[in-house]
């Protein structure tokens, strides 16, 4: 097996330093009945690396790339050009294969990118403090409520009827099993967002207000409306992004109020995955609130002899020191995800962030002002950055379905993420990044034209 | 002590003294232990790597309002100062690739290239979460093969993939039992946790509403089954073991505590972070557990990555099968896969305690652990746990006469040896030790943990070492170990030849300095 270096000869010369007449002495703790007595019956025997390639290959190929068909599904993960570069340093052993790191002294690189990744992402959110990760947008998105529910000692929480209806999912489940109050509402298909009714749920028990920035339907609400009566009321907001090349373009949560920004960092370095891993982001305006958030912290020290260097810090916050009393159970982040997205963000920069956004903007606007003039399509956005919602007159989950066979991914369908909401089921959500081409988007607007042509006339 | 290494060059036992010093450097730099600036120190905020079109400010503007005004402040670095930058860092670490790295309990067992290529094959690598499942069935199979593998290996009838973590997976596990429990309308408050237990159980157990309570340990490490079973009764909701246990020992009582538990209407929980230990040998599923994450970023060598990513499928008995969280993949009569997601769902699933991730899991590492499974096969999974097992008992008997083993006595050990700091003296600690087994070139061991044992070192070299490598590091060790037995004062001060002396980690958190500021502007 070419994955373990122990010859037969060793095994022998080693059982004989144990003192063991065979392997099997050493498992003489595991109850007789619980040994198996060979390899485990009906399943495969070892096989060679080609083998195992070719198979791989065969599964991979049932799949239909993005990167092979004109691709628009967005709603949380976006597929964007990833720089040669960034693969090239994931890949480095020396980043690949170690630990968490545990012993300072020997893990500098990782823990000074960690600490540039934590800087990155607090500037990009307009925070004061990041972490060095979550697992993903989702579940950071629990953890910001977890965590303003004990800063503010409250426990109902406020979802704005944007927010993705999976993260949505994910706060419900928890909060069944903490007893936290959830109010959630499903979106409705209007031009924009409705900050009004999110103010009118916030009372003096609201722990914090949860607002999607851009939406799941690519609008952009007014953070700092929500901010100013949210904070007057004793809650915080969490501003929640899944689509951090927006920020190249628009205002950070942070200068507009936000107390607490979390999201999903997939978009920049990290690739689509089918789901993950991703990486999950999550940042603090306020200094003060470092004490109470969850996961890695990376700080900044000296060592013995004066020089700068870096540490794990602050984890009387977590599992492995405070057990059952942590901030949260988080053990393994994403850190190879944040350094892909810390490699990505430093190729591109200030500059490099901006054009990125304004080159998808310009894109989506393209987009959606030719599936405007596609018969039986309407565009419902007033406002949005690389994703906005149109209706089509039809469910349109069957027409995803069916554009998929001629090679167009058109999009995530409103019935898919929102199946109990009949109003919304004509909805299909798309999105546009620099790895759009013109002629994907005429293929997408001729695939509508022939598809909705057909419905109409059936 | 004089075993040659790799180039047969003899290395000896350092004395106080025997530091080269040499002249200060102009850079900071010593020849290839190079001195690397932050990005915000190397960049301005003009400089890309990436080409892209200049903004057209004439461009259609659908923003809303919402234009970012303010600067970010991000630095920005061409593609081959990137690189530099990275590579240049990436030196200051070390890794399974550079050499052993017996961090017990986290089996940085090799990580095999081929898993690396097949992950990111385009079909894997590029294929969207949401995307019309007629256009994934390469993914959802790969999810199911491995299910069905894990399954397999565990004895178990149902997994549940979607978790990212182990400490996601424990979760997963744990709302599984309160969702049954809940269902029969048994609000249970309490989980029991052997004190030895990893940290992430008793936080995950109170993430998950519980009350922690713990168990002792008896002599020989393992479980106080006495104890256990005194404290069984109507308000414990269930058991949090690790099997092998966290003292590196198999849980000779496993099937009993099971049976206890049950018979007293709890559940149980198995950590399955140490299942490198058995993985072909044992089944879980016939020691009555009830469900059990695997770390597949342990046992089936999906890379550490400093930190993560990681992935915690989590096995189910029938009792639990019912409440496992959407979504899941099904194979249809035709052959098809099927994702059972909210849309799809029904009736059917009606029992799920929901959703714990907004996508599928980590398929990254899916392929990855699929890869290395379908390479070892049935035969080279078992050969694994043996080779895993032989080598911590090799380790644990080459050392036990230098470095106090608790439980050596008790027998073998499973896939790591658990060692105290019982025989230094002058003061010396676990923490010493480790910092002289770095100038040895040696990422040191997991220190303090478990806290049943005093100063513990838990040492995993796990089944990918050679019997060479062994010897060196066991060379190593015990050469440390005896000037910490001998009170050498020079090891208070290592390491001495690593990228960093000592870091002050109490100024780190006294005054936390956590993101850059522009020294300029402070």
């Amino acid at each position: 097996m070419r994955y373990l270096p122990l010859t037969d000869t060793d095994r022998t010369e080693m059982l004989a330093r144990i003192g063991a007449p065979d392997v099997d002495a050493l498992f003489v703790d595991v109850p007789e009945v619980a040994r198996l007595d060979g390899p485990i019956h009906g399943l495969p025997m070892h096989a060679s690396e080609m083998a195992v390639e070719q198979h791989m290959r065969r599964l991979s190929d049932k799949n239909l790339a993005a990167g092979d068909a004109a691709f628009f599904l967005g709603a949380g993960a976006y597929r964007h050009h990833v720089p040669a570069s960034v693969d090239h340093i994931i890949q480095r052993g020396e980043f690949l294969t170690a630990y968490t790191p545990y012993q300072p002294e020997i893990a500098q690189g990782t823990l000074q990118m960690l600490f540039e990744f934590q800087s990155q992402v607090a500037r990009l959110y307009g925070c004061a403090v990041a972490n060095a990760s979550m697992y993903d947008g989702s579940t950071a998105c629990w953890e910001a409520i977890s965590m303003a529910g004990r800063v503010t000692r409250k426990s109902r929480a406020v979802l704005a009827d944007g927010l993705h209806p999976h993260y949505v999912s994910v706060v419900d489940t928890m909060a069944k099993f903490t007893g936290d109050t959830i109010l959630s509402a499903t979106p409705k298909l209007d031009a924009g967002c409705d900050e009004d009714a999110l103010i009118a749920q916030i009372d003096d028990q609201t722990s914090c207000v949860v607002v999607q920035y851009p939406d799941i339907l690519g609008r952009l609400p007014d953070l700092a409306k929500i901010a100013e009566v949210a904070q007057a009321k004793g809650a915080l907001l969490i501003a929640v992004n899944t689509e951090p090349v927006a920020l190249g373009a628009i205002a950070s949560p942070g200068e507009l109020g936000a107390d607490i920004v979390v999201g999903e960092g997939q978009a920049l370095g990290v690739g689509l995955q089918f789901g993950g891993p991703y990486l999950g982001l999550f940042a603090v305006r306020n200094p003060k609130h470092v004490r109470q958030m969850p996961g890695r912290l990376c700080g900044e020290t000296v060592d013995a002899e004066g020089k700068r260097g870096f540490v794990l810090t602050l984890s009387t916050r977590e599992q492995h020191i405070r057990r059952e009393k942590a901030t949260s159970n988080i053990c393994t982040n994403s850190g190879l995800c944040a350094l892909a997205f810390s490699v990505h963000m430093t190729l591109l920069g200030e500059k490099g962030l901006r054009a990125l956004a304004m080159e998808n903007h310009r894109l989506a606007c393209l987009a959606a002002d030719r599936l405007a003039t596609v018969p039986g399509v309407t565009v419902i956005n007033d406002s949005y950055f690389n994703e906005f919602t149109v209706t089509l007159g039809t469910d349109a989950r069957d027409v995803v379905r069916k554009l998929s066979d001629d090679g167009v991914l058109a999009g995530v369908s409103l019935g898919r993420l929102y199946p109990d909401a009949d109003g919304l089921a004509n909805g299909l959500l798309v999105a546009v990044t620099e790895t759009t081409s013109e002629d994907d988007i005429e293929m997408l607007a001729s695939a509508l034209e022939e598809a909705l042509g057909v419905e109409v006339s059936a | 002590m004089s075993a040659p290494n790799a180039s047969g060059w003899k290395p000896g036992i350092p004395t106080a003294g025997d530091t080269p010093a040499g002249p200060a450097t102009a850079t900071g730099n010593r020849a290839l232990m190079l001195e690397e600036p932050l990005i915000f120190e190397l960049a301005g905020n003009d400089t890309t790597g990436v080409d892209m079109p200049e903004p057209d400010n004439a461009a259609p503007n659908r923003l809303g309002g919402r234009e970012r005004s303010a600067p970010i402040g991000l630095p920005g670095l061409s593609e081959p100062e990137t690189v530099r930058h990275y590579t240049r860092l990436s030196r200051q670490n070390y890794a399974i690739d550079l050499g052993l790295f017996p961090l017990g309990s986290c089996t940085m067992k090799h990580n095999p290239r081929l898993n690396e290529k097949v992950a990111r094959m385009p079909g894997f690598l590029d294929c969207h979460p949401l995307t019309p499942t007629q256009s994934a069935q390469g993914a959802l199979e790969v999810i199911h093969q491995l299910g069905e593998w894990l399954k397999t290996l565990t004895g178990m009838p149902a997994v549940a993939m979607s978790p990212k973590a182990g400490a996601h997976g424990e979760l997963c596990g744990i709302l599984a039992i309160r969702a049954a429990l809940e269902a029969r309308g048994d609000a249970r408050k309490v989980i029991l946790c052997p004190e030895s237990a990893h940290g992430t159980n008793p936080a995950t157990a109170a993430f998950a509403g519980y009350e922690v309570e713990d168990i002792p340990a008896n002599a020989n490490g393992r479980v106080d089954l006495a104890a256990l079973e005194a404290r069984l009764g109507p308000d414990v909701a269930g058991v949090m073991i690790t099997n092998p246990n966290t003292c590196g020992l198999f849980e000779p009582d496993f099937r009993k505590i099971a049976d206890a538990v049950h018979a007293a209407g709890g559940f149980v929980y198995c950590d399955g972070a140490n299942f490198n230990a058995i993985v072909g040998r044992v089944r879980p599923g016939d020691l009555g557990v009830d469900a059990m994450h695997i770390n597949l970023h342990k046992t089936f060598s999906t890379p550490h990555g400093g930190g993560g990513p990681g992935s915690g499928p989590v096995v189910f008995s029938e009792a639990l099968a019912p409440y496992a969280p959407l979504p899941f993949v099904e194979q249809l009569g035709d052959g098809s896969f099927h994702l059972v997601e909210e849309e799809t769902a029904g009736e059917h699933h009606a029992k799920s305690f929901g959703r714990m991730t907004a996508f599928n899991g980590q398929m990254g590492m899916f392929t990855r652990a699929l890869t290395y499974i379908l390479s070892h096969g049935a035969d080279g999974l078992r050969q694994v746990a043996e080779d895993a097992v032989l080598n911590a008992n090799y380790v644990l008997r080459s050392l036990e006469d230098v470095l106090h083993a608790p439980f050596a006595h008790s027998g073998p050990c499973m896939h790591e040896a658990l060692f105290g700091d019982k025989n230094f003296t002058g003061g010396l600690s676990t923490l010493d030790l480790a910092k002289g087994l770095i100038d040895e070139g040696y990422h040191p061991m997991t220190m303090y943990f478990p806290l049943v044992v005093h100063g513990a070192m838990l040492v995993e070299p796990t089944e990918t070492e050679s019997k060479a490598a062994l010897d060196q590091f066991i060379m190593a060790l015990r050469s440390v170990a005896e000037r910490a037995n001998a009170g050498d004062p020079t090891l208070k001060t290592a390491p001495h030849f690593a990228p960093r002396r000592r870091l002050d980690e109490t100024q780190a958190a006294r005054k936390p300095l956590l993101a850059w500021s522009d020294p300029a502007l402070v």
